[in-house]
Formats: structure tokens, sequence, C-alpha cells
């Protein structure tokens, strides 16, 4: 018993430092050497100014942008410190009338087109940087309005920002919205 | 549902099935002491760790000793897991400031991680330093993985042992578990994580311009609305491949940020999804394979798997259709699957993932006590949320958590060989070993202790105001989230239906004590059974023994686990998850 208590001591310590330090400190210094870019987080730069990363969303509401899903991290949304889903179940009343609210925003913008189920709803971790192909298709006619640009131009645009499955089966296909806008912007800067 | 979701759910069986044998076969050498082709690189390191910590390797000990330096090894770990978390503020790495954690937070999250459970009742990015994520969270998913491999192969010792007094030496158990197991896998996995998106820096957050800063009103707590605009975002950061890759091959499940493998950076893409859903089950499903060369009867280990498979694949059909199916309460948008969308119900999930893998996430998760998520199950539809439930509810046996779904399986064999044998009329046997009185009664033991614990801790939260008001979401959904704490936490699975309020005085101390009795009051009658197995001789197999290795053995498996888990927890079901189902489709909402 007080030989084993010992060795208890002796046994958190030593492998605290094996597998508590040395092995993420072996990983962290590996990492920023041969994937600098994707062990920093894929920061996005325009000049000098940090706009955001290619793996995190944003929120956007300005017509003349892509906008999207909704999200439940922090109060304007898309908060990388208080990532977070709405964690509304399925009957609750609240995740009924905030999808209503969203459709009701949304369908007017687009009239006769139906809403892509992504697009009114909140993703788990609040920062998804991405919609389905239907959600951006969704918003292509407003967007071109906005911007002054042909719904052609728009769409090419769009599917330079489309990835699809990887591999061809896994996942699904998806539209990077940040990605989107700010080639939208250096493009066709709003009016 | 459609066939490109059904060729990922066919894929990851392939992939698992492939993984068994190596796995196994890997781990049967490691735990014998044979060689293996890590020796040259490894053999240094773990000579140096018996020599500082005074291991004795050559001495083996009784089921007594091994439990107790186990609970020694999990108090002493406990302890200084709980000691850096409360003074963090004066250890290095720390570069947004964190402060303390508070007591009874980190009362529960030290408990939480030594014991495999990772219940999580803050939020990573916001409370915990890098040096407590690396050193103190990071470092228990090697340990409480360890001893949980180590305790199921001092199992799989005692049923192959024969007039054995002794079933191995946990010290080293869990040096080799660690050294040979976790480590090299988990290195070689970070670095593929990293390289495709996940963060591994030790630098302070970076602060972003939105490109269309937002106006927002906040209502404080006087009534008063502001109106305020963001246009900064904080990106968090943080050296997270590394414990990403254990959290999920050790079946930890505990995150560094609240959203786990939600969140972009801990899970940037579908190939990463797709790695962790095998990993989650490798070890457990290799474990199988382990158990039957151990034993020497390779069919059962097959016949064991093949029980194990079948109830997976179950799940995943259920939730998979189910949330395929959406929620018919919403209306005026469309939730029918496409090439274009993956439609269904996409609350709580996320687009580079859609549905089928989210599915099989949460089956996989709870099939194993990982617990990690890629969608939020408080989000699920009634029925496709229910499937993590029981699945945690019947044991997590299905591959289950890194050795505890072995051991957990063993209970459940014991029982099934118990009940065969009152139906021909003999003693049962397993593998050779008379089962007895005693070996019957341990296994009821842990059968009735995680039913006592679940259903006793739920029922005092439903009925007083310090556990109902944490409720978020109200109706019978109200009564699985406090159901499915007190599950996940039992079972040391970890995953939530995360709009619970946990993190208050209640649920952060009961919660505690649910994880270690789930814990530790199952190992303990589990290494009984096995010192006991280790002890008796071997009798000649005859006609009237029922063989483990047939089909029959794996069908009353499979039925033993369904029936007293659901004769169990199948009352408590109705009035949440099933409750919730009719009325939803009735069109109630609460």
């Amino acid at each position: 018993m007080k030989k084993n208590l010992l060795i208890s001591v002796l046994f958190t310590l030593v492998t605290t430092v094996l597998l508590g330090i040395i092995y993420p400190l072996v990983v962290t210094g590996i990492a920023q050497v041969v994937f600098p870019k994707q062990a920093n987080g894929e920061l996005i730069k325009v000049g000098d100014k940090l706009v955001g990363s290619h793996l995190i969303g944003q929120p956007f509401t300005a017509p003349g942008y892509f906008w999207s899903r909704p999200s439940a991290a922090g109060t304007a949304g898309y908060d990388p410190t208080g990532s977070s889903g709405s964690n509304l179940g399925p009957t609750n009343k609240a995740l009924i009338d905030r999808v209503n609210a969203s459709v009701q925003q949304l369908q007017p913008t687009n009239p006769g087109t139906p809403i892509p189920a992504d697009l009114v709803t909140t993703s788990g971790s609040g920062l998804d940087p991405h919609i389905s192909p239907a959600s951006a298709e969704f918003q292509v006619p407003r967007v071109a309005k906005e911007r002054g640009m042909s719904e052609q131009d728009v769409r090419a645009l769009v599917a330079k920002h489309t990835l699809g499955r990887q591999f061809g089966f896994l996942g699904e296909a998806r539209v990077n919205v940040l990605d989107l806008n700010l080639d939208l912007d250096a493009l066709h800067p709003m009016r | 549902m459609t066939a490109n979701g059904w060729l990922q759910i066919g894929l990851f069986f392939v992939v698992l099935l492939a993984v068994t044998k190596p796995l196994g076969v890997f781990m049967a050498r490691v735990f014998s002491g044979e060689k293996t082709f890590l020796d040259p690189v490894l053999r240094p390191i773990e000579r140096l760790i018996y020599r500082s910590c005074g291991i004795d390797d050559k001495r083996e000990m009784d089921w007594k000793e091994y439990t107790v330096a186990m609970l020694l090894f999990s108090v002493v770990s406990m302890l200084l897991l709980y000691l850096i978390e409360r003074v963090q503020q004066w250890l290095p790495w720390n570069p947004q400031h964190f402060a303390a954690v508070e007591a009874h937070l980190a009362f529960n999250t030290a408990a939480s991680f030594t014991t495999n459970t990772n219940w999580q009742n803050y939020g990573g990015e916001s409370t915990m330093s890098y040096f407590t994520q690396m050193a103190g969270l990071a470092y228990h998913n090697f340990a409480s993985a360890a001893v949980g491999i180590a305790l199921a192969i001092a199992v799989i010792r005692g049923i192959a042992r024969k007039e054995s007094k002794t079933i191995g030496n946990f010290w080293v158990d869990v040096t080799r578990c660690m050294l040979w197991v976790l480590l090299p896998a988990c290195l070689i996995i970070a670095l593929i994580f990293v390289s495709q998106g996940m963060v591994q820096n030790l630098r302070p957050y970076d602060t972003a311009k939105f490109l269309n800063p937002q106006t927002v009103q906040t209502t404080g707590a006087d009534g008063k609305t502001t109106t305020q605009t963001v246009t900064d975002q904080v990106i968090a950061q943080g050296p997270f491949a590394s414990q990403e890759a254990i959290k999920i091959f050790g079946t930890n499940g505990g995150g560094p940020f609240n959203a786990n493998s939600a969140h972009p950076f801990e899970n940037p893409n579908p190939l990463t999804d797709f790695m962790q859903i095998v990993m989650m089950l490798a070890l457990g499903s290799g474990l199988t394979y382990t158990l039957g060369r151990m034993t020497g009867s390779q069919r059962h280990g097959w016949a064991v798997w093949a029980a194990m498979a079948i109830l997976c694949l179950a799940g995943v059909t259920v939730a998979y259709a189910m949330e395929a199916h959406g929620n018919p309460l919403l209306h005026g948008i469309d939730q029918h699957t496409s090439a274009m969308q993956p439609g269904g119900n996409m609350e709580g999930k996320e687009v580079r993932f859609g549905i089928a893998p989210t599915a099989l996430f949460a089956t996989t998760t709870t099939d194993a006590s990982c617990g990690a998520v890629n969608g939020m199950h408080d989000s699920f539809t009634p029925l496709g949320g229910m499937i993590p439930l029981v699945n945690i509810m019947i044991g997590e046996v299905i591959f289950g958590g890194v050795g505890a779904g072995l051991y957990g399986i063993v209970v459940f064999i014991i029982l099934s060989v118990f009940i065969a044998g009152l139906m021909v009329g003999r003693t049962p046997e397993y593998l050779g070993k008379k089962i007895e009185a005693y070996d019957v009664k341990m296994a009821m033991l842990v059968v009735l202790i995680f039913c006592l614990i679940v259903l006793g801790l739920t029922a005092v939260a439903i009925v007083s105001p310090f556990g109902t008001s944490s409720i978020s979401n109200p109706g019978p959904h109200g009564l699985s989230q406090i159901l499915y704490a007190y599950t996940s936490q039992a079972g040391n699975n970890g995953s939530a239906f995360a709009g619970l309020t946990g993190n208050t005085p209640w649920y952060n101390v009961s919660g505690a004590f649910d994880m270690l009795l789930g814990r530790f009051f199952m190992v303990i009658p589990v290494l009984a059974i096995a010192g006991n197995l280790a002890r008796k001789k071997i009798v000649p197999e005859s006609v009237g023994t029922f063989p483990v290795t047939t089909p029959l053995f794996t069908f009353l498996l499979i039925s033993v686990i369904l029936i007293v888990s659901a004769l169990t927890f199948f009352p408590a079901l109705s009035l949440g998850p099933i409750l919730e189902h009719l009325l939803m489709h009735a069109g109630k909402v609460f």
C-alpha cells in the first residue's frame, strides 16, 4: 500500500512530464515547422489586416453579402471564444419561432424558392464557415442585384468557392462564405 | 437517407473490421511482453520510468493489490489535476490570463477526466489555460485510457489463466499501454490532424476584423436595451491537435473547445471526421481480438465482435433515419436531402459533415464511452437523440470505451452463459471456467449499481428546484436532458444534452460522484471476477457446454444486453424521448 502510494506519486509526475508536456511540445515543434499555416488557424490577411480564418465563419447581414447560417455563439454570433450550438430541442417553441423569423426575413429576398434547411438552422459549433450550395444559390439573385452584377457572374464566383464531397463521397458539398464574400469585395466592391 | 450516406457508414464498418486484427494482435503482444517493432525506441523509456518510480516489473499482483494500485493512481493523479486547475493563473502558457477554476467546477472536471468521462461543465476556450489543457486534461486522456485498457487486460488474464493467484502488474500494464499503444499512434495522428487544419500552437488568441461589422441589441440585467456594434472576432488558438488525437483514440471525448468536434479547429473537414469516427472504436474493436487471442479462442472474439457490430448498425440506422427525416414542426423550409444540400434536421449540425456522418458520430461516440460530439445531441430529433442515450444505458458495450467496453461485455457474457446454463440445467462455463454464484453476484452488482446511480440521481434532480432550474428545453425533453446527464456521467461517456446548465454546485458535485461511482464501483466487482476466474481450474469442454463461439451465442448476448437495459430504463425513456416523439408528430410545441 505504502509502496504503491509512493509509486503513484512518482509515476503521475514522470508520465505528466512525458505525455502532458513533452508530447504536445514535440507535436507543436514539428507542426510549426512543417505545417505553419494550418497549425496557426489558417488565418487570412488582407494587406496587414487580419480578416479572419478560412475555417471559422463570420456573420453577414448586409444584403450585398452572402449570409452565413444563424449562430448561437456569442451575442453577435460566430464568436470563437464561446463556440456553441443553440441546444434547442426539436419541440422547443423558441426553435420554431426563431426558424419562422428567419423564413420571414429570407423568403421575400427570393420569393417562390424553397429555403434550404441549413440556412435557417444554427450549427453545432456556431462557427460553421459553410453553407450548402443550395443556400448559396438561394442568395444569388439578391447579391447580384445589390452589387449590380449579373447572376451568371455571381454563380461563377460561387462555383469557384464550392467544395465537393471529399474524395467524392465524404461529407457534403459546401460553400465557404467568408472566402466567397472576400472575393466578391475584391472583384466587385459594393456600390 | 441516401446511397452516399450509406456508403460512408458502410466504409466505416469495413475500415473498423480491417483494423481489428492488427490492433488486437499488437495489444496481445504488448501485454504479454512479446517483442514488437517499437521495442528499440520504447524499451529504454520504459526502463527509465520503472527505475525513476521504483517499479519492480517482474512482480505480479493479485486482484486486490491491482485494484488498490489503480485506485491510488487515480486518486493521486486526480488531486494533481485539481491542483493544476486551481493554480493555473500562476502556471506557464496562460496567454489569455484565465483565473483559477472555481472549486466545485475544478472538482467536477478532475473527477470527469480521471474517470475517462470528460463531462465538461465549462467552455475550454474561456476557462482553461494551455498548460491546464496539456498537462492536466490531455494527460488524463492518456492516463485514464491506459488504466481502462490495463483493467481489460487484467480481466482477460483472469479468464485465460488457470489456478493463478495473480492477474498482472498494474504499473507495467499502464506504462506499456501509454508507451506502445497510445503515444506512437497519437504522434502520427496528431500530425495528420494538423496537416488538415487543426491548430497546434501556444500563441495568444488572434483578433480579426469582421468583414461585415454587426449591430446587436442586448438587454441588460436592468431591462434596458443597448445597441452595440461588434467589429472584432477573437479567434481562440491552442496546442490542440495533439490533444484531439488522444481525446478520440483514448475514447475520452473532452475537447479543448466548448463545441468539441463540431468546432472547425477540432474537426476541420470530412476526412478528419471519418478518422475520428473510426479511431473512437478502433481499440475497443481490437480488444475483442485480443480477448480471442489471449484466451485461445479466436472464434469467441469474433462472436463478441459480431454482437457489437450488429448493435452498432442497428443504432446508426435508427439515428440516421430519424435525423434525415427532419423536424416536422418546421414549416416553410426545404428539408429534403439532395446533392445541393444536406437537408434533414440540420439544427446543431455542421454543413461540411451533413446528416449521415453526424448520426454515425453520435452513435459511435456513445457505443464507446467517448462522448466527443460533431453535432449537438440536444437538438437531435427525439428518437435520433434517444439512440446515444440508449447506447450509454446498455453500458457502452458496443465496442465500448477503451478497456471499459471489453470488461463491460465480459459482465454480459457471464450473465449470458449463466442464463444459458439455467436453460439446460447445468453449471455454466465460460472458456473452460465454471461460472459460480460469486461471479454472477459480482456481474449483477455491476448492472445494479449503474441503474441505481443513474435513476436515483435523476429522480432526485427532477423533483428538486436545484435540479429542474437547469433545464433549458421544456416538456418531455427536459426530463431527457437530466436523464442524459446522469446516464452519460455514470457511464463515463461525457456527451451531453448540452442545453442543461451543468455548472451549478448541485450538478458539479452530484455529477462528480455519479462519475466516480460509475467508474470505480463498477471496476471493483469486475476485478473481483477476474481474480476469482484466474484462481479456477480449467474444466474440459463437454456436450453440455454452451459454446461461446457460435451465432447462437451472439444472438443470446445481444438479447441479454437489450433485455437487461430495456427492463431497467424503458419506463424513463417512455416519459422522455418516446413521449416527445409522439407529441412532436401530433404537432405539440413546448
